[in-house]
């Protein structure tokens, strides 16, 4: 990897050619195919593999890029509400890491157990110890379980969550189809921040849309910990007022505290509800890996960055990406964000190693499209600006905002949100 | 003064070749955004415009004429008002300058 002696000339040469944009299609010499320098990306979901991709589009071979995940597919978050409304199947949101290969990732299916920052190196299930010289983190969020009573290891093989796509998904479908027509489904949403802001939103309607195909007698409860609908509330509404009415109800203020797996009751401060289908989805940090890193410097759950570099304001040479950073304010935690988060990161890394000036000023735009039904689809979208003097990213005034309506031609073009971010993520 | 003197430059001389002068990686950077919607490089996956290639001046237009409300739109009103003229200048030359595929 790194070679200190000539590494500085190697540098002087890759800087004096590198007015192009790509530096796969600079300089050629021998020399500057050796790596300059091997970055471990850790976590192949949204944002840890955008990273690795970016890494070697902009870097070529520049960049030794690792990316280890421990599930052997990519199974996308985002449409997995469209499994449980009937509408895609588990397998349509099911990809591989074939094309990153291809592109030179290395791509290890492997659980890191710790990282070592003094040291640069990271210690993994299966194979050996690697050593890096910038090191990326991806891990998603965990689930705090523990913040609800009853939520134990036992409770949770009948009270799915489902808010990390892949099997809960499919179990909480088949829980759906096999409640009998005149059941209750109940969703409890924690207080944000959370992963996905309109997600359960959307996940409320999408079952509400089963049900009215499918057991019309049915009901959707949505108990709502946040004093209001998160995310683009007044198209939530008026969807479930002209689509869902007698089938969705929503109430504000539940923050469930409790729960009983086995009667299928929930515990908020002054009320209890039943329900034959409960969907708990319990407050969230970020991901272990950043725990046992010690990267997470907010609240106990969540990582500062610096927003130029996402490099970690806890650990030099660690960036943090995605869901388990401090947002930015009003960012949410999204796959557009997680996406984008990676680009910015990519590009500090190479500026740093080829010794280029890092973009003094990122812009990154935000769009989360939510289905209302089988056939229509809303969006909310945001531009954000690095701002120098708050030294974090702001929405850029007079931009940004949501639909008008919702509408067929939006159902059509969060498919193909979908189809691009997925390309642009895995290749 | 100096400040003055580069604003000045910049009016003088279209903001773009400055932006482009002190950062070369200006308009990729700018435009990886684009791409979770218009693919990557703005060679597109399906179901969206295809950016990649389109004439600068076309695509610098389309995103003034969105942000003016001149071009019905159901997000990119939204998105182009994110963007300063010389940021539109930057995004329009890196599509242009990419190879359609
Ligand atoms: C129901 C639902 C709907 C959603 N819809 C949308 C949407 O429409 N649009 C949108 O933009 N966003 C959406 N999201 C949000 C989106 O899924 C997340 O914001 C996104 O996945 C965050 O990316 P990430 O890289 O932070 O985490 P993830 O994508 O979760 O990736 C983390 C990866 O790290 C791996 N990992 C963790 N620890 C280790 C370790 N120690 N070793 C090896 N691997 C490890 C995990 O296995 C995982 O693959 C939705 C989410 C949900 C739950
Ligand atoms: C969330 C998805 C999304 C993102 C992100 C996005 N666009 Fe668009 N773009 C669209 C849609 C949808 C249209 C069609 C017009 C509309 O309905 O808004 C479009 C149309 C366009 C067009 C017109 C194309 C033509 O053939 O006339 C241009 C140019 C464009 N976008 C540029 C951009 C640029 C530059 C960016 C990044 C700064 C961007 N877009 C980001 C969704 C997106």
């Amino acid at each position: 990897m790194s070679h200190p002696m000539n590494r500085r000339e190697i540098l002087k040469l890759i800087a004096a050619g590198a007015a192009s944009t790509t530096l796969a299609s600079c300089a050629s010499t021998p020399e500057a195919r050796k790596p300059l320098a091997r970055v471990i990306v850790i976590g192949g979901g949204y944002g840890g593999a955008t990273a690795a991709r970016y890494l070697r589009l902009w870097g070529g071979n520049h960049i030794e890029v690792y990316l280890i995940e421990r599930n052997t597919n990519f199974i996308s978050c985002p449409l997995s509400n469209l499994v449980l409304g009937g509408s895609r199947q588990i397998d349509d949101l099911t990809m591989n890491y074939a094309k990153l290969r291809e592109l030179g990732v290395i791509v290890l299916n492997d659980e890191v157990v710790s990282i070592d920052a003094s040291k640069k190196r990271i210690s993994l299930k299966k194979i050996a110890d690697l050593d890096y010289d910038r090191l990326i983190v991806s891990p998603g969020i965990e689930l705090m379980h523990e913040q609800i009573t009853g939520y134990s290891a036992e409770a949770q093989k009948r009270v799915l969550h489902a808010w990390k796509a892949g099997p809960e998904t499919v179990a909480l479908r088949e829980q759906l189809t096999s409640m009998r027509d005149g059941g209750v489904y109940v969703l409890s949403i924690p207080k944000a921040p959370y992963r996905c802001p309109p997600g359960p939103y959307e996940r409320a309607s999408q079952v509400a849309h089963y049900f009215k195909q499918a057991k019309p007698r049915s009901k959707v409860l949505v108990l709502d910990a946040n004093e209001d609908i998160v995310s683009k509330k007044g198209l939530f509404l008026s969807a479930w007022n002209d689509l869902y009415k007698g089938i969705l109800q929503y109430v504000p203020n539940q923050e469930v505290r409790e729960l009983d797996a086995m009667t299928g009751t929930v515990k908020t401060e002054f009320d209890t509800h039943k329900g034959d289908v409960l969907n708990v989805l319990p407050p969230m940090r970020a991901g272990n890996l950043a725990r046992d890193a010690k990267l997470i410097t907010h609240n106990n759950r969540w990582c500062d960055v610096d927003w130029l570099s996402m490099e970690s304001t806890a650990a030099k040479g660690i960036h943090v990406l995605g869901d388990a950073t401090l947002a930015a304010p009003a960012m949410p935690k999204s796959a557009s964000m997680a996406n984008n988060h990676a680009k910015i990161a990519a590009a500090a890394i190479l500026a740093q190693v080829l010794g280029e000036a890092p973009n003094p000023q990122p812009v990154i735009a935000n769009t989360c499209y939510s289905y209302v039904s089988d056939s229509e689809a809303v969006h909310v979208t945001s531009v954000h600006r690095y701002d120098a003097e708050k030294k974090t990213l702001l929405t850029v005034p007079g931009s940004g905002g949501v639909s008008s309506a919702r509408s067929a031609l939006e159902k059509a073009y969060a498919d193909a949100w979908a189809r691009n971010i997925w390309s642009d993520t895995l290749g | 003064m100096y400040r003055t003197l580069i604003a000045l430059m910049c009016a003088l001389y279209g903001s773009f070749a400055m932006a482009q002068a002190t950062d070369p990686n200006l308009g990729r950077n700018l435009a990886a955004a684009c791409a979770i919607c218009h693919g990557t490089n703005g060679v597109n996956a399906g179901g969206l415009p295809h950016l990649a290639g389109l004439p600068r001046e076309y695509i610098a237009q389309q995103l003034r004429d969105f942000r003016d409300g001149k071009r019905p739109a159901t997000i990119m009103h939204q998105i182009s008002k994110g963007y300063t003229e010389s940021q539109i200048e930057a995004l329009a030359a890196f599509f242009a300058a990419q190879p359609t595929r």
